[in-house]
């Protein structure tokens, strides 16, 4: 039988291959990606959960994790081809702009 | 027993597809492979009984972002030199797993903690639909409601701000 844990550990393995993503890989994009999948494990922990109590607040913060969701892909993407049009690449060692 | 297998199927498809995503060279791989990972998480919310979640994960997340990630990647046409070819693309997403396994150990043997986690019986054969989360997003969270459309016209004017070369 399918019990709330197993969800939760889908969402951390799922998490933690976001984490994995984020920090071993340079290409921004697939930065970019990694942390679209964090947002979805914990997404998944949220339904889980709303089902496990029977409430219908869990529902309502993945609502609102993908409107954020939404409005980050937006702006991020501006972003990355801002950064693409001045450094011409695409790697994350690349826009060290802050760097001293 | 229809149900443990689909979840089991649901699961390695999501997690396959995540484990592609990362350790692909070309970004439109990836994209394609993120897509094949958020519809398996459609049907994991299907299983959940969210039934508005998961029409949403489909046209949010496997039609919108990913259009949009991909609409960027053949905007900015991606040349092979942009790629970073030196890049050891098994060993340092390898290594980053590895480094996070005693983490994700901790946080499993937390979960297995848990008190049982069997699903209650549902609560009446609505429960997760439209109409069902409609009623309860405006009825007790209509000021969260509010706010998520004031930042998607933050969000819309400032993409607008950036892109735009002169105003």
């Amino acid at each position: 039988m399918i019990s709330l844990q197993h969800f939760l550990i889908a969402s951390a393995l799922l998490f933690a291959i976001g984490v994995a993503g984020v920090v071993g890989r340079k290409n921004i994009f697939i930065v970019f990606m990694s942390i679209e999948l964090m947002l979805n494990a914990v997404n998944l922990s949220f339904v889980a959960f709303a089902r496990f109590l029977n409430q219908l607040d869990g529902h309502i913060f993945v609502f609102l994790v993908m409107a954020v969701a939404a409005a980050e892909a937006a702006i991020g993407l501006a972003i990355v081809i801002l950064l693409f049009k001045n450094k011409e690449s695409l790697n994350t060692d690349d826009f060290s702009l802050m760097k001293r | 027993m229809l149900t443990t297998i689909l979840f089991y199927l649901l699961v390695a498809v999501m997690l396959g597809g995540g484990l592609v995503t990362i350790t692909r060279r070309h970004p439109l791989s990836a994209a394609l492979a993120l897509v094949t990972s958020f519809l398996a998480l459609s049907g994991l919310y299907a299983l959940l009984t969210a039934q508005l979640i998961a029409i949403l994960q489909i046209l949010v997340y496997a039609g919108a972002i990913v259009a949009l990630i991909v609409f960027v990647i053949m905007l900015l046409n991606v040349r092979e030199e942009d790629l970073n070819y030196h890049e050891e693309l098994v060993p340092q997403v390898g290594i980053a797993l590895v480094a996070l396994l005693p983490v994700v150990g901790v946080v499993i043997a937390a979960i297995n903690r848990l008190p049982s986690g069997t699903f209650p019986a549902l609560p009446d054969p609505g429960y997760g639909s439209i109409e069902q989360v409609g009623m309860y997003l405006y009825q007790h969270h209509v000021f969260v409601f509010e706010l998520v459309s004031v930042l998607l016209t933050v969000a819309l004017v400032g993409v607008v701000l950036l892109a735009k070369r002169r105003i």
